[in-house]
């Protein structure tokens, strides 16, 4: 019998006693609210029924999108001394996936929870965590330093496999020599790739993809699936599986089975980034996740951001672009008349809402799918029982669960006394087709998550059901566009980054992969075309 | 290898498929359990729990495959040979908690030797149950079918015991008594086996009689808990207990051996009323004697107003701020008569305010300023600890220090643990502070480190003005020179990324304990 069946089978089997008898013993579900992308407002831009625009404000530059990549561009024209700007989101808050929330216990994240160490050719962001401190000294060294607070404290991560928790992503414990082996050898692999350089000297899996190579030697692996490189190249052990899987529904919401080898190389091989006072490992967190970088992006927008604001026309104009806005909580519509726009949102809305874009450039748009996710903070009175074995740590993951695990959001806290806390549970339902996942994510209540968020974490934890306090559900619906093979390096998704007229497209969906870097990288690069056509003379972040 | 089976019927009736079963299901929890509870065991007596559960779990494992390797060896009786490992399992692995707490306690030969050797050979025990359970049904069923149901109450087995050892059995029933609890699982699985197989054993009575005395035993062992524990505890602490009392946060024990008063603080001496002069006069006065103008002084840690009795002594200082995380520790030595003698009854004095909070969070929410900082915390044992002796918290802790302040840090023994003292230095000096680093004799710690760090050169006083038993000027001046055994070693800062230190500290005092 397979470990994976039987796991599964094993799981199910203790569980239903457990259920049993949690029936008469179990405390009531934990109060808690259901919130998240606003579905209703989005597919409302499907048939656009607004009232027509009574107003007109003229501005020369409008972001539509207050995610990473139209706050990054935001940042790089306010940078250059362009503070003439406008940016507008759909949604009631900035920040896209790195929206977080806040209560008497601490801060926690919404969506995307840590930046890795910035790879050289990630500049802009370096630029950007130097702006704010989290980087200190140069940007351009290899090994700068990182401000403490925000390096990932140890112990990092553990994993849960049969009562015990491990320290590390892999359960080590009860692998035999051969899982061992087949590890030590995926990792050379995977550092063979960190290395890999093409005659130009460009890293075969840069980071951002814009600086990678083109060369056919890997750009091959972007036309098959990661779990079918792993079969041909003999990998089979079923931890280091479980492992590749996990990393890509981490990292794009998306089966192994689905995801261009290409990608999954890239999660492993892209990150190079080194600290003077970390280990390349390292990860940069705070309790919001990346919400701390919003919160710097936006405390200077002012009046410059405005939030539930969905642009449901785009229209080129002779020497302008037209946006009309339909603003949720006045309920009336008004018209920003713009000399260059930004579409920093998701590529597959635009060809809803543009008037006569080209039809080769609405195919690419609204060609990507997307994976949903959904993100639960659990408050908890106290930290549960420590368990056995490797003590709590930041991420937790529990092996062969459907979901990914949890975050600490206290973990940051310099804390001896033990007190409450909030884990922020991550799910990406990569087991579904995009289209039935987002169908089960939004008919299914708050109750029905909360009572199977509760039954997972409750297996390695069974006194947590009691000491949660609140359960806070989040969905994406579209959270990231899947790599999925022929994504990333389709020759025809260049056409995307030329813009159309006077509209540049900035999102990390122009990349193929939902990554801090790709947004910010997208940002800053259509910031500065932009800063070119106002004549801003301004050296570029992106060398 | 061939089984004689002429011993075992030619195929176990099939009325004993689901029974042989279960007790595949009852041994794989004892088993797990026994594993559990001396990893457990290591941890609460031997502290850091990682490498405790780590050591052990490793151990028993390798033994489980040497029984599983060993059984081939075991070709005749299988039933009465699974009884008699049923019943030696039970009174092993059933009486290993009460036997390792008092051989701990009493201090009876190595007790790491003991502990490994009880789960090497409740583990080689364990791993020949499984293998003999097979071979008991393989006629019964097909391989395939065999091995899968074998493992799969073997596992099922092992996770419940999973589930219920942290949540219900460690906490309500304490260590020994789940010890004792499985044991009389194991022996009663025996007793179960003898009745199945009554028609086909021979030696049957006297193997009935062996599984019933081990489970007189183990009922009897399970009543003497309560008093074994508290036998434990006294050959532990040797001397009276006169308190005990265990908070969220530690369990404080003090003891009394005429007139020596000692507090424990989850088993680690805290101080001895002999000495414990020594080691508060060399963590306040050199730092405070050397700042005239001081006060305003904090203290963090420190709930027993020993500091606190110094720092009084100096009529300068306006005021105190004792920060302790416990309410139970100054409570008590607020309150105590016997204790407040002691501290002077430093913690009512009109001069001292305690506030009971966790340090950082106190830090964090305050802006006052001092100029004296002590910093007496639990060594860095663990990760939460450790916390309070990285970059970021020396850093937090310099926003408190006025500009001409000191700080002084109670760091570890230079002498056990000579890596781990230096690296406090580095962390200090990294923060962006001068360090002058001393250390004194207490003869209940042995040789002793403390950390003076603040932004002024330090310059050690040369006269003391209040009254003291143990510095003097000219001493104190030999106390900041480190002979060549404690001498300064390169050792890294510590930071709240990796805690290089707890790792340094728990290697260190392992070597010098064995």
């Amino acid at each position: 019998m397979k470990r994976r069946s039987f796991l599964q089978t094993a799981a199910a089997l203790s569980a239903a006693p457990m259920l049993a008898c949690s029936r008469k013993t179990a405390p009531p579900l934990p109060p808690g609210t259901l919130s998240g992308n606003d579905f209703a407002l989005g597919h409302r831009l499907r048939n656009p029924d607004f009232p027509e625009p009574g107003e007109t404000r003229r501005t020369p530059v409008l972001i539509i999108g207050a995610g990473i990549a139209g706050l990054s561009a935001a940042w790089r024209l306010a940078r250059a001394g362009v503070r003439d700007f406008m940016i507008v989101d759909l949604e009631a808050t900035a920040g896209g996936n790195a929206r977080y929330g806040e209560s008497a216990i601490c801060r926690y994240p919404f969506g995307a929870h840590y930046l890795p160490l910035p790879t050289m050719e990630s500049t802009a962001v370096r630029h950007l965590l130097a702006d704010f401190g989290g980087l200190q000294g140069d940007p351009r060294l290899e090994r700068p330093s990182y401000d403490e607070r925000l390096l990932c404290h140890t112990p990092q991560e553990r994993v849960y496999h049969k009562g015990i928790w491990q320290e590390g992503p892999i359960p080590r414990l009860g692998a035999s020599a051969d899982d061992r082996q087949q590890w030590l050898r995926f990792h050379a692999r995977m550092a063979e790739f960190k290395e890999a350089r093409d005659f130009l000297g460009r890293r075969a899996f840069a980071l951002p993809v814009a600086a990678a190579s083109r060369d056919a030697r890997w750009l091959g692996f972007d036309s098959v699936t990661m779990a079918e490189w792993l079969a041909a190249e003999n990998f089979d052990s079923v931890p280091l599986h479980w492992y590749v899987n996990y990393a890509c529904r981490d990292d794009f919401g998306t089966d192994y089975r689905q995801t261009s080898a290409w990608a999954g190389i890239h999660y492993f091989a892209c990150r190079n980034g080194q600290a003077a006072n970390a280990g390349g490992d390292a990860v940069l967190t705070a309790p919001e996740g990346n919400g701390w970088i919003v919160r710097r992006l936006t405390e200077k927008l002012a009046d410059r951001l405005l939030t539930g604001a969905a642009c449901f026309r785009l229209e080129q104009q002779t020497k302008t672009v037209t946006a009309d806005l339909f603003l949720k909580v006045e309920g009336r519509s008004i018209r920003i008349v713009a000399e260059q726009v930004v579409w920093a949102a998701a590529l597959f809305v635009l060809p809803r809402v543009a008037v006569s874009l080209p039809a080769p450039l609405a195919a690419l748009a609204g060609a990507g799918e997307y994976a949903p996710w959904l993100v639960a903070n659990l408050s908890l009175s106290e930290l549960p029982a420590a368990g056995v074995g490797a003590p709590l740590s930041w991420d937790n993951v529990l092996y062969d669960a459907p979901g990914l695990g949890y975050v600490v959001a206290t973990h940051q806290q310099v804390r001896i006394a033990p007190g409450p806390s909030v884990f922020t549970y991550y799910r990406v339902l990569s087991e579904l087709p995009p289209a039935k996942a987002r169908e089960l994510l939004m008919n299914s209540s708050r109750e029905a998550w909360a009572t199977t968020i509760l039954e997972e974490l409750g297996r390695a934890h069974p006194d947590l059901p009691a000491l949660t306090t609140r359960l806070d559900v989040f969905r994406h619906g579209h959270a990231m566009i899947r790599p999925l093979p022929g994504v990333v390096h389709s020759s025809a998704r260049q056409a995307l980054v030329n813009g159309w007229q006077r509209v540049q497209f900035a999102h990390a969906d122009l990349s193929g992969m939902s990554l801090f870097e790709e947004a910010n990288y997208h940002g800053v690069r259509a910031a500065e075309v932009i800063l070119s056509r106002l004549g801003v003379g301004e050296s570029s972040l992106l060398a | 290898m061939a089984d004689r089976a002429q011993t075992v019927p030619a195929s176990p009736p099939a009325r004993l498929q689901l029974p042989l079963l279960a007790s595949v299901f009852l041994v794989a929890a004892c088993g797990l359990a026994y594993e559990l509870i001396a990893g457990a065991l290591a941890s609460y007596l031997l502290g850091d729990s990682v490498t405790q559960f780590s050591t052990v779990i490793g151990t028993y494992l390798f033994a489980m495959g040497l029984g599983s390797w060993w059984s081939k060896h075991i070709d005749r009786d299988l039933v009465a040979r699974f009884v008699q490992i049923e019943i030696s399992v039970g009174l092993l692995g059933g009486f290993a908690a009460a036997g390792l707490s008092l051989a701990f306690a009493a201090s009876t030969g190595p007790f790491r030797t003991l502990l490994y050797g009880t789960v090497l050979a409740i583990g080689i025990l364990v791993g020949l149950e499984i293998p003999l359970v097979m071979r008991i049904l393989r006629r019964e069923l097909a391989f395939n079918e065999l091995v899968a149901r074998v493992l799969s109450f073997d596992y099922l087995g092992a996770l419940v015991v999973s589930l219920v050892f942290p949540l219900l059995l460690a906490p309500h029933l304490g260590l020994v008594r789940t010890g004792l609890l499985f044991g009389l699982i194991n022996a009663l699985v025996a007793l179960w086996a003898l009745w199945l197989f009554r028609q086909v054993l021979v030696r049957r009575r006297a193997l009935t009689g062996f599984a019933i005395v081990s489970i007189i035993l183990l009922l009897a062992g399970f009543a003497a808990a309560g008093r074994i524990t508290s036998l434990a505890e006294g050959w532990l602490y040797a001397d009276d207990i006169i308190h005990t009392e265990t908070t969220p946060y530690q369990r404080i024990v003090i003891t009394r051996w005429h007139e020596d008063i000692r507090l424990f603080l989850n088993q680690n001496l805290q101080f001895s009323s002999n000495d414990e002069y020594r080691y508060h006069e060399a963590l306040v006065h050199p730092g405070l004697a050397a700042l005239p103008a001081a006060r305003r002084v904090l203290v963090l840690g420190g709930g027993d107003g020993l500091a606190l009795r110094e720092i009084l002594k100096y009529p300068g200082v306006e005021s105190v701020t004792l920060v302790d995380l416990d309410p139970a520790m100054t409570r008590l030595f607020s309150n105590s008569p016997l204790l407040r003698q002691l501290n002077n009854d430093s913690l009512n004095s009109p001069r001292v305010r305690v506030v009971n909070a966790d340090a950082a969070r106190w830090l964090e929410d305050n802006d006052d300023s001092f100029d004296f900082i002590v910093a007496d915390f639990p060594d860095p044992t663990n990760y939460a600890v450790g916390k309070l002796y990285t970059t970021a918290f020396y850093r937090l802790l310099d926003k408190h220090l006025a500009a001409h302040g000191l700080l002084v840090v109670q760091t570890t023994s230079p002498y056990y643990a000579r890596h781990s003292f230096w690296s406090v230095a580095a962390t200090l000096e990294e923060a962006g502070m001068t360090t002058s680093p001393y250390h004194a004799l207490v003869p209940s710690f042995g040789e002793w480190g403390f950390i003076l760090a603040g932004h002024m050169p330090y310059v050690p006083p040369s006269r003391y003005e209040v009254p003291l038993r143990f510095l003097t000027p000219a001493t104190t001046a030999t106390m900041f020179e480190f002979p060549a055994d404690m001498a300064r070693v390169a050792a890294p800062a510590n930071h709240m990324n990796d805690q290089s230190l707890v790792r340094s500290f728990e290697a260190e005092w392992r070597h010098a304990l064995h």
